[in-house]
């Protein structure tokens, strides 16, 4: 690729063709680079109005942190279902390990006070155990009936820790768990409740971590092996290529990234509940993964985002915003009157998420920001003619 | 990929199906004695009598679940899809008979029998057209437009229907438990060898007619047939001159309708309802439709019935908070050992 470097840069084209370049190179460098500069950018934004107006610039940063922890969850599942193709419902179950790994590790109920970032790896690790566990009686088990043995393991965690209440103290949860430590790097020693900040730059550097990672597998023999075993798994294993360990790994490395959100989410929030972990966690973090583009990490993370702030703050705004319109009162017939300032959109908020969920389904089924080798399929004659027409260009200016 | 019909011998269905009743009835009454109450000095005629009761009770159990999951299962069948948003189709049916039972002036169990009569046929129509109508809207627009797209993108509009129908019930008709007037006045009736409730009788008797007149359905008539050409191969039945889009619809009408059967059945016989059981219930229900073989309808009904053991045996032995994981730990281990289900043939490969 010296060809590129040689080229003068000429127009807008040139110079995006050259940062292409770059981070193709540099992928660790671009990972962190970006999600330094988003995470720059996103507590910029919300002190502009109209977003400042929502609410403050902590409650913000605040959500933020939270929503790292569902892109976490969400680049993880990528791994089991966008990359591996294997179709895991019961996500949440490992979220729930995570969870209260960290709990049994770091509160008043065990009396342990092992530090947070040795939990992070720990939790990991924990969870990444049962992902082998779990999946283990899975690997002959195809499709839907994959989906829903793994559904049922997602049921049977939270079952398990709202019965088992002499481990877990049932719908009470384990309460009281540590505030992480920072040592007194920029002035802090326990992360405050109050301050968002803190958690906010940790879940930042825990996602460029998970990323860094992530991008690195998705480029080597195992991501190749997982590609391989999604487009057909007889072929794969006929090529050599181990399933069963592939498939396990694949477990394994999503119930990993799944077990850091856990850990993290549940030291942020302080308790741990079995009521946290149910299925609508698994689903929506699935429909983020399909919404940002199966296989494409970058992408799952912004549908993440995207599902998460329209959850917690898009709708709540949508409610302020119609009331602050002040809609005259219409006369509709059979109807009677419809009062859309006095609807209260709080109470319809699983209606708007709903059929947010299917109206960004009907627009774009391969998500968001597909990966390249998906939108191939879906797309193939029109963008191959395309890409056919780019290829022939660059050739003839490279000549 | 070609869905041979199970090829069971002439017998084995039905000896198997009555084994597995004996061998269900006997686990019960082992329950009763040893269970909870059991515990208490107990006579092994008393036990008999509180295992019979139980033993009705998964059977009635069972006929809802196996109403739900054949809806699950045919749409599974034509699309192969896991179609989430039926358990809550279910819900609505629950709702529809409410409301058809509540305006009918019925407020308790009905004596006059031609009033009875008329009041559960206005009731089971009446949610059945409805949910069978809303089963094809669903269908029309929010799978219908997806059908050749990826696989996972209708499970999200899926969901995204049961968060809408869920919604809609939840703040226009109620966000608490509803009660639903039960007109069948319940009695004992002594059948010589044990006696049973009118509305468990009623219950079995409806859902056993239903699915033999889907099985009949299915299998006899034009549409039927169109049904599993589908099923079986949808651009070649297409070529060969079958209504793709009709068949399915219709597919999707009368699963839903059995929901809304169910939905009756639920009313009838827990006397409840409230927006959230579709989706438990409906869990339960497709874990049953996995369980039986999923595609298969024999097999949904099999699943049904053996969840609905399942549950009564966890409440005897006194473990009735644990249902729920023994019920998914019981389809693992089937799963493990036969892994297309109980009736379920061994798919071709695809990816």
């Amino acid at each position: 690729m010296t060809d590129t470097r040689r080229q003068s840069p000429s127009g807008l084209r040139a110079v995006t063709g050259r940062i292409g370049s770059i981070a193709g190179h540099h992928q660790s460098l671009t990972i962190l680079v970006g999600l330094a500069l988003v995470g720059a950018l996103l507590p910029l934004i919300s002190a502009v109005p109209p977003f400042s107006g929502f609410g403050t610039q902590k409650d913000w940063v605040g959500g933020f942190a939270d929503a790292g922890v569902f892109v976490l969850l969400a680049v993880g599942l990528n791994v089991v279902v966008g990359f591996a193709g294997l179709l895991d419902l019961g996500y949440a179950a490992f979220f729930a390990i995570g969870a209260y790994t960290y709990a049994y590790g770091a509160s008043t109920f065990t009396g342990l006070q092992t530090p947070f970032w040795i939990m992070l790896v720990a939790g990991a690790v924990v969870a990444a155990v049962f992902g082998i566990t779990l999946g283990a009686p899975t690997l002959r088990l195809r499709g839907d009936y994959l989906a829903i043995v793994t559904l049922g393991f997602g049921e049977i965690v939270p079952v398990v820790a709202l019965n088992a209440d002499t481990y877990t103290r049932g719908t009470n949860g384990i309460v009281g768990l540590a505030q992480p430590n920072a040592y007194g790097l920029f002035g802090i020693t326990s992360f405050p409740i109050t301050n968002p900040w803190p958690w906010y730059i940790t879940v930042l550097g825990i996602i460029a971590i998970a990323f860094m990672i992530l991008y690195r597998l998705e480029d080597s023999r195992l991501g190749r092996a997982w590609v391989a075993i999604r487009e057909d798994e007889l072929a794969a294993a006929s090529m050599g290529i181990n399933t069963i360990s592939t498939k396990l790994l694949a477990f394994a490395i999503g119930a990993s990234t799944s077990g850091l959100g856990g850990v993290f989410y549940a030291a942020k929030l302080g308790v741990v509940d079995p009521t946290q972990f149910h299925f609508d966690v698994s689903f929506t973090v699935l429909a983020m993964v399909v919404l940002g583009g199966m296989g494409n990490i970058w992408g799952v993370a912004v549908g993440a985002f995207v599902i998460f702030e329209i959850q917690h703050q898009g709708l709540k705004q949508l409610g302020a915003f119609i009331q602050s319109l002040n809609v005259p009162v219409f006369q509709v017939p059979v109807l009677g009157s419809v009062d859309l300032g006095g609807i209260n959109f709080l109470k319809f908020q699983f209606l708007l998420y709903g059929l947010a969920l299917v109206a960004m389904m009907l627009l774009r089924p391969e998500g968001l920001f597909p990966s390249r080798q998906r939108r191939h399929e879906l797309h193939e004659v029109a963008e191959e003619s395309e890409e056919a027409a780019e290829d022939t260009s660059e050739a003839v200016k490279g000549a | 990929m070609s869905r041979p019909r199970p090829s069971l011998g002439r017998w084995r269905l039905p000896v198997g199906a009555v084994i597995a009743l004996v061998v269900a009835f006997l686990i019960i009454l082992f329950g009763t004695l040893i269970g909870p109450e059991g515990t208490i000095q107990m006579t092994l005629g008393r036990g008999v009598q509180l295992a019979e009761t139980q033993y009705i009770n998964a059977l009635t159990v069972g006929a809802l679940y196996a109403l739900v999951a054949l809806g699950y299962t045919m749409v599974y069948g034509i699309i192969e899809l896991i179609n989430f948003a039926h358990g809550d189709v279910w819900m609505v049916g629950s709702f529809a008979s409410w409301w058809v039972i509540t305006s009918l002036g019925v407020s308790g169990p009905i004596t006059d029998p031609v009033w009875l009569v008329i009041v559960l046929i206005l009731a089971f129509s009446i949610s059945m057209v409805a949910t069978g109508v809303l089963g094809v809207i669903i269908e029309r627009f929010a799978y219908r437009p997806l059908r050749n797209a990826p696989r996972l993108a209708p499970l999200i509009t899926a969901i995204g229907v049961s968060y809408i129908l869920e919604n809609l019930i939840e703040n226009l008709i109620s966000d608490s438990i509803v009660t639903i007037p039960r007109p069948i006045p319940n009695t004992e009736l002594n059948l010589g060898l044990f006696s049973i409730g009118s509305v468990n009788l009623f219950v079995i008797i409806m859902a056993v007619a239903l699915m033999a007149a889907l099985h009949l359905f299915i299998n006899r008539t034009r549409l039927g047939r169109a049904m599993r050409s589908t099923a079986a191969d949808r651009d070649a039945a297409q070529l060969m001159g079958v209504n793709i889009n009709q068949t399915i619809a219709v597919t999707f009408f009368i699963g839903s309708a059995l929901a809304g059967a169910a939905g009756v059945v639920q009313g009838l016989y827990l006397g409840y309802s409230q927006f959230q059981i579709g989706f438990y219930g409906g869990l339960r229900a497709f874990t049953a439709a996995v369980l039986g073989g999923i595609g298969n309808t024999t097999g949904a009904a099999i699943g049904g019935f053996v969840i609905g053991f399942l549950e009564v045996t966890c409440n005897v032995f006194g473990y009735g908070k644990w249902s729920e994981a023994f019920v998914f730990a019981t389809l693992v281990l089937v799963l493990v050992f036969r892994p297309t289900g109980i009736l379920g043939q061994q798919q071709g490969d695809r990816a």
